[in-house]
């Protein structure tokens, strides 16, 4: 399945990537609505690790058996049998976050949504084409694209 | 002790707070330290001092709410003490030192590219539509051997290959050291996708970018940095470097900082310490000593490499020129007043060698008063803005054009001058890893190579415009060229007449 | 009022030639009648002539054709002429009053041999000594003018209707295996006979249809050369290149074409190898005489004619054949005006020359 990868050599710790990440997943799909009235700054789902000079934009890697889902007590968190994306049924969430605990990437956090809890973790922007971070990235750090396993 | 300093910021940084989403990306970016994020009191703040201007946070802002200002000047307004002049005094009581800059002269001198005029067809000859017809922009360089006889592999063993150019348009010398191996690596990449060349500099080719060496100009400086038989016969053109046009007469100076360990592997000298090009090679103190480097080259690279020959504009350079050609050279290169540079005495830099339009004038008719104007290709540098320029340059008389300063902003330098420092936040003029990974190279070729398909495009359409579908008829052809508000020494020196006057 | 040389006039134009290959010689008239039909094409302010094989029997002397706007610049040639040959012949060039023809100048003809000491003293070739005598004339003595100076060849030139100035020169009592001719359109009123075409330089004649905008490269490579430009016409630029290429360079008619009218890099590149190496070489070596713009010129020589276009073929070029004689012309009508039953009617692509030449027997019996 296409995946994002990063590409540290090109990533230069701007952090736009979790910007863009975040209006996307806003409900107005707008900077600045999503920053001031939704107030979702920190809440992106990609996070720029940094050893300066080094950084690198980490998500989640969509595992073929992931143990986010194994783990989840209450079945919100699935992979699609169809695209292979990882995500959460919000709906279905107790906020356990087995989730959290059992990614071995660190690439769920814990959240919030409308007073509901919501594992934070990187859908590929299911409905969009292409991942937000990706598209936005300034310096094509990020791509989204289809690797061999082990490549 | 420190004292109070008087020198003012020059810039101011406004940050419109209602925009502000404390991304922190203007913060992280900034590389003069200009951009500051308190942690403790979530708070992003602007030290003006330290702000040189180079638009990076602008740039990098996502929701745009970073404008910089220039500060109105620290005194009472004076046409003869300029701004200028006090900050470079401040500067230098405050300091004692040289004043140093980066780039090429910003001083309002006249520029002779915007005094020319260009000529267009109308009803007596029809112009020619360059998205209809062929328009052909292929140049060569070298030295040609005339008459052309018709025996086969005539004189093969002494003729030097030309190189073919499919633009008249290369990549300036920039050293690998003053540029980051990112920026040099996308000078490299798109002058091979283009079918032109780019220009090593000083500073020696890194080993993994040989694969590019084709397309290199490999220059041989008076520090000969990198210099070695395989370095010569990897590039497609060799370059003696005598001066620069942004500091003719003057050497070079790379800071120990910028020679980390690549670097000095390409250089051949040690990590951390200060690559120093003396000012003349010391192996030339006269125009024979000139020839015998040039057919040292040629040896050493068995006549298969045209030598270039590249010295600044300065007065007299008609009669350097015609002397290089005698030297053996096969390409002249001058490069003009508003030549760029990594570092240069700011006074240098502002005040010696003559506009490349003068010279160019001087130099092509010089070599064709002592008819030996097909002996040797005429290229020109400095200060190249624009393809009308590139079009008025070659209307003067040279072959083909080097853009530095154009080619770097098409990277991303926003001209603040800085170069000197190291401290580059555009990832060009530095080799700190965390901001040269800012430029990726595929990027960066991808934008050189779509600047000299506007620019080579545009040509096309000029030349088309006057008639013509072929460079060469435009070469020297200083006819389609018109002056105005040019006194008539000056267009006695450019060969041309004042707009108005017929042909 | 400037004089042409003075300032640059661009010109349309008529052109028309012909050459009999057996080398039999007719007289002018043919050629009039085929130029005068293309009188649309020009307007009354210029035309002139190219004749071969006019003079057996002065052919191994330079035949002087000059034109003197005053008795004061005769005198001044005369004594150049004096001093750098023997003169076999001389006499006023006949011609006959036609109404539209006014205010020509005095035409003299001088039919010379150079002098052995003065070729010696310029250390030149003789050939080279006869272009550089005859570009001083041009250049350096007001109001005269040398309007050709090769060998059994001359060139009848002025303004008016061509039509009118072949009368005026009395061009069917002359007999020549080729004749070319160029009827004018200028887009400005040149008052001086010496502005008209052909131009001409040795044995070298050249008519034009066009305007050439790379005349600035042209010319200033040109002069690299020693040539010396007077008139500021395209036509001399062209008849210098064709010297400097075939004539001093020694390259064969057909590649000097290539030069003026080279092939585009995108055909050079698709060449055989050995082909391509010559051909980039040309271009490479004598970019600056490539002809840019629209031109069709008949280039007129000892023993040959030869038309050309630009390579995009913005002018009109038209050749036939019938039996020994090759036609080229503007127009169609041109030729078949003469020669009503042409056997081939061809349009030469842009930048490929029509050559026709003397036959071998021909030749030998015209120079015996």
């Amino acid at each position: 399945m296409k995946k994002v990868y990063a590409r540290p050599a090109y990533c230069m710790n701007c952090h736009l990537c979790e910007v863009n990440c975040i209006v996307a997943h806003s409900r107005s799909h707008d900077v600045f609505r999503a920053y001031k009235r939704e107030n979702l700054r920190g809440t992106g789902r990609v996070i720029v690790e940094e050893k300066l000079p080094l950084s690198v934009a980490v998500q989640c890697r969509h595992c073929t058996d992931p143990a986010c889902v194994a783990g989840c007590i209450s079945g919100a968190m699935v992979k699609d049998p169809a695209t292979g994306i990882v995500y959460c049924q919000e709906d279905k969430c107790v906020g356990c976050w087995t989730c959290v605990a059992s990614c071995p990437f660190g690439a769920i956090r814990p959240g919030e949504k409308n007073g509901r809890p919501l594992p934070l973790k990187c859908d590929l922007c299911r409905e969009e084409g292409e991942p937000a971070c990706v598209a936005g990235c300034p310096n094509r750090a990020l791509v989204f694209e289809e690797r061999r396993a082990g490549a | 002790m420190p004292t109070l300093s008087l020198m003012p910021p020059e810039f101011s940084v406004l940050r419109d707070e209602n925009k502000c989403i404390k991304c922190l990306a203007c913060a992280r970016q900034c590389g003069f330290d200009a951009q500051k994020y308190d942690a403790e009191d979530d708070r992003l703040y602007t030290i003006d001092a330290n702000c040189v201007n180079c638009q990076r946070c602008v740039s990098i802002c996502p929701v745009g709410a970073l404008t910089i200002y220039k500060n109105p000047p620290p005194m009472r307004p004076n046409a003869y003490w300029s701004e200028g002049h006090l900050r470079n005094i401040i500067k230098q009581a405050e300091t004692g030192g040289v004043l140093l800059t980066g780039m090429g002269n910003d001083q309002p001198f006249p520029s002779y590219f915007d005094r020319l005029l260009l000529n267009a067809s109308q009803v007596t000859n029809p112009s020619i539509d360059p998205l209809r017809e062929p328009m052909e922009l292929r140049t060569y360089l070298g030295s040609r051997t005339e008459p052309v006889t018709l025996q086969e592999g005539q004189d093969e063993k002494t003729r030097t290959p030309l190189v073919p150019l499919e633009t008249p348009i290369m990549f300036s010398a920039m050293s690998y050291g003053s540029i980051s191996h990112e920026a040099f690596e996308s000078l490299a990449r798109a002058a091979k996708e283009f079918g032109t060349m780019f220009n090593t500099g000083e500073g020696g080719l890194p080993e993994d970018l040989y694969q590019y060496a084709d397309h290199a100009v490999v220059q041989v400086a008076s520090g000969r940095f990198g210099v070695h038989t395989g370095y010569l016969n990897a590039g497609r053109i060799i370059e003696i470097k005598i001066g620069q046009g942004a500091k003719p007469g003057i050497g070079g100076h790379l800071p120990g900082e910028k020679i980390n360990a690549a670097v000095s592997a390409t250089r051949m000298i040690p990590e951390g310490t200060d690559a120093l090009s003396p000012a003349p090679h010391h192996d030339i103190y006269s125009i024979e000593d000139l020839k015998q480097l040039v057919f040292t080259l040629k040896e050493a690279t068995r006549y298969q490499k045209p030598v270039s020959v590249k010295v600044s504009a300065v007065h007299n350079v008609a009669a350097i020129a015609s002397g290089i050609a005698r030297a053996g050279a096969d390409i002249i290169t001058v490069d003009g007043f508003r030549g760029g540079t990594g570092a240069a005495p700011t006074m240098i830099r502002d005040h010696v060698g003559i506009p490349i339009e003068l010279a160019i004038a001087a130099v092509d008719q010089r070599l064709r008063e002592e008819g030996i104007r097909n002996q040797v290709s005429l290229v020109a540098a400095g200060g190249f803005r624009s393809s009308a320029d590139v079009v008025k340059a070659i209307a003067l008389g040279a072959d083909a054009v080097y853009i530095g300063t154009a080619a770097l902003i098409a990277l991303g330098c926003h001209l603040c001058q800085k170069c000197y420092t190291g401290k580059c936040s555009w990832g060009i003029a530095t080799q700190d890893p965390y901001k040269t990974r800012r430029l990726n190279p595929e990027i960066g070729a991808e934008r050189l190579y779509n600047l000299l398909r506007g620019w080579s495009h545009e040509i096309k359409e000029m030349l088309g415009g006057m008639g013509i579908n072929s460079i060469e008829s435009l070469r020297g052809n200083r006819l389609h060229l018109r002056g105005v508000g040019l006194n008539e020494v000056e267009l006695k020196l450019l060969g041309v007449k004042h707009a108005g006057e017929a042909i | 009022m400037l004089r042409e040389g003075d300032y640059r006039i661009p010109s349309g134009c008529a052109i028309s030639g012909f050459i009999n290959k057996d080398g039999s010689r007719i007289d002018g008239s043919s050629i009039i009648q085929s130029i005068a039909l293309m009188q649309e094409r020009s307007n009354g302010l210029g035309g002139g002539f190219a004749a071969y094989g006019i003079y057996p029997e002065y052919k191994d002397y330079y035949a002087l054709h000059l034109l003197f706007e005053d008795k004061i610049s005769r005198n001044q040639v005369e004594e150049l002429i004096k001093d750098n040959f023997y003169i076999e012949a001389e006499d006023r060039i006949p011609t006959r009053h036609v109404r539209a023809i006014s205010k020509a100048p005095l035409l003299w003809r001088y039919f010379v041999t150079p002098r052995v000491s003065k070729i010696h003293e310029s250390q030149e070739t003789e050939e080279n000594f006869m272009t550089q005598l005859v570009m001083r004339i041009n250049a350096q003595v007001n109001g005269a003018y040398v309007v050709s100076s090769g060998k059994n060849m001359g060139a009848f030139k002025g303004v008016g209707y061509p039509e009118d100035i072949g009368e005026f020169f009395r061009l069917d009592e002359y007999q020549a295996y080729s004749w070319i001719a160029h009827g004018r359109f200028p887009t400005n009123t040149p008052g001086w006979w010496g502005g008209a075409h052909p131009f001409t330089l040795l044995d070298w004649s050249v008519v034009h249809n066009g305007e050439v905008s790379s005349y600035g490269a042209n010319r200033r490579f040109l002069e690299m050369y020693d040539y010396k430009i007077t008139l500021q016409t395209d036509t001399e630029v062209i008849a210098y290149a064709v010297d400097l290429l075939v004539r001093r360079h020694k390259l064969p008619l057909e590649l000097a074409a290539r030069v003026l009218a080279a092939p585009f890099w995108q055909e050079i590149d698709r060449l055989p190898a050995r082909e391509r190496d010559l051909y980039t070489r040309l271009r490479v070596v004598y970019g600056s005489l490539l002809l840019n713009g629209p031109f069709s010129i008949i280039v007129g020589f000892s023993g040959g004619i030869m038309a050309l276009n630009d390579r995009l073929k913005l002018r009109p070029l038209v050749a036939a054949s019938k039996g020994n004689t090759l036609y080229v012309a503007s127009e169609e009508a041109a030729i078949r005006e003469i020669c009503p039953e042409v056997e081939e009617v061809w349009y030469p692509r842009g930048g490929e020359p029509v050559i026709g030449r003397l036959e071998e027997e021909a030749q030998c019996r015209l120079s015996a």
